[in-house]
Formats: C-alpha cells, structure tokens, sequence
C-alpha cells in the first residue's frame, strides 16, 4: 500500500515568493500541499502541518515579518500551534513568527548589510524534532540561504535558556551568513512544535539543482504532518 | 492629535546601519564617536485629550511600532 499524502498548508502572503517552490517540493516529498491565501481566518480542513514560506511579505514594511503577523491566517496558524500541530517558517516565515511572539528572538538587518544568496552549511544541533526526524545530530546539511535581515538575535539569558532547553535546532557550520546570535539558524519554540530557519529547504530537494539536503527537513515535516492523519479504517 | 514616535536599536544591539553611517561621516571627515541608526514614525490620531493621546501611541508600540527585544522608542506628542 502507498503511503497516504497528508495535507500541509502553506500560506499565501502578499509578497510571499517561495510559496509554490515550497508546494512543489513538499509535493515531491509525499504530502499534498494547499496554498492557503493569508485572509483566510480558518485553516483547510485534515491540515498536519503549516509552513509559511520565504519572501517579502508586506514589502518588508517596518520590520520584516511586522505586518503579515496580523494577517487574518495568522490567528489559525497560532492556534494549530496551540493545540501541537508543526509549523515550520522558512526565512520569511521565520520572521513572522518571530514577530507574532511563536518563536524567540528577533531578525535583524545581516551584520554585513549585504543582501546574502548562496549555499551554507548548516549543522543540526537537534535530531529530535518534527522538522529533523530524519536527519542525525551533528549532520552537515548544504542548503541556501537568500536574505537581507537573516541575523537571528538574542540577549544572552535568553540563549542560555534556549541551548539549555535543547531548543537551538539548527547552526551555522563554519562561515556563518549573517552575524547570527552564537551562529543560530534555525530555532524551536518551548513546546517543540514550531520552527524557523533562514536557510531554505525547499531550494534543496533535488541534487540536479545544487543539493538534495533540504529534503531531509521537508521530509521529517512530511512525517510529522502524516502522524498527525486519523487511522486509516 | 498628532504624535512623533522614535524607534531606536536597543544598547548593545548590533546596528551595521549605524556603523556604515559613522564610517561614512568620518571620510567626509567629520570627527564621530558613533553613530546609530533609527525610525521616525508621525501618526495622526483622534483622543480626547493628550493624557489618552499619549497612551494610545504607546499601545501602537508596544503592538506594532516598535520590537521590545531589540528595539526602544519615545513618544513625543506633538499638537492637537
């Protein structure tokens, strides 16, 4: 027997570019992806999981992630959150969650104030997650990253208490884009069911364009949105 | 009512937008300790009075204008 596609939204903002990529690679992957336009104040029904993409929502006014955090969506996405289901934001999506208070942290402009758009490696810090089931602590992982505020901040309490809580997923290995907080690309918050990361998995599903690593994060999502499918009867 | 909002970067937060600026300024030669970079916002608004004036802007901060982890502001209420 296949293995039945779950379904995983992934939200439409205005601005958002990297919606369908993320669609199509998730497709890819075994789920059956929904584009979900921001207005919607509900979520589609049998969702497993959320991504909200990369791209510039609300033209990166004011702060990134700032505006699209009020968007209609945003209040189904917190409570899809609040009763476990995974959320994953991608760059972006990483920003509106830091923004909507889902995730720790703040995104600021990269310590370089250039834009940066090339494969980094990235190593995983936590193999336990819903976004890296299928990866193994310490892996190296070659993904993109493409962004202008992408440098992940933290005061120091604050980053104490998220290695101590095992909650730092994802850093940069060696040459970090940035000038993130202790080199954090990607972060969990407390409950362990929402994530964000600047790097972009969905860039890197296919080893024809570059590397297939990201496949693993996507996949793990894949896996998570399907455990959360009622039984076959 | 009328209302100036001054977001800043907190103290000890990175700002490479402020030190390009100061590096910027001591080329044209001008002798600058630092520099920092920030945000002006000017809002118009209706409250009865500027005590109601001054706590809506800051309900806008606190919501929207400003990110308390890495950001401060300062309201100045500026005419009726």
């Amino acid at each position: 027997m296949s293995e039945r596609r779950p379904r995983i939204a992934v939200v439409v903002f205005p601005g958002s570019n990297d919606d369908r990529d993320a669609a199509w690679a998730l497709g890819a992957l075994g789920a059956e992806p929904v584009l979900v336009w921001h207005g919607e104040e509900r979520l589609p029904d049998g969702v497993g999981a959320v991504v909200l993409p990369g791209g510039f929502s609300y033209g990166d006014y004011l702060r990134c992630g700032a505006i699209a955090r009020f968007s209609p969506v945003m209040g189904a996405v917190a409570a899809f959150a609040a009763e476990g289901g995974p959320v994953l934001g991608i760059c972006n999506g990483f920003q509106i969650l830091c923004e909507a208070g889902l995730l720790p942290g703040a995104l600021r402009p990269n310590e370089s104030l250039s834009f940066v758009c090339r494969d980094v490696a990235v190593r995983v810090e936590q193999a336990g997650t819903p976004f890296t089931s299928r990866c193994r602590c310490g892996q190296t992982l070659v993904i993109p990253v493409k962004h202008g505020e992408g440098c992940w901040f933290a005061t120091a309490g604050l980053l104490r208490e998220l290695e101590r809580d095992n909650r730092i997923v994802l850093r940069y290995a060696g040459d970090n884009p940035n000038g993130s907080v202790a080199g954090v690309a990607g972060v969990l918050n407390d409950r362990g069911n929402v994530m964000g990361l600047m790097p972009h998995p969905e860039h890197a599903v296919d080893p024809l364009l570059g590397s297939g690593d990201g496949a693993a994060l996507l996949a793990s999502l894949v896996d998570s949105a399907r455990d959360r499918m009622p039984a076959a009867v | 009512m009328r209302a100036t909002v001054l977001v800043r970067p907190k103290e000890g937060i990175l700002d490479p937008q402020g030190q390009a600026v100061e590096d910027s300024l001591r080329h044209l030669g001008f002798s600058v300790g630092t520099a920092r970079v920030g945000r002006v916002v000017d809002v118009e608004f209706d409250a009865p009075d500027a005590k109601a004036a001054l706590a809506e802007v800051e309900r806008m901060c606190e919501q929207l204008l400003a990110n308390p982890l890495i950001e401060s502001y300062e309201i100045e209420i500026t005419g009726r």
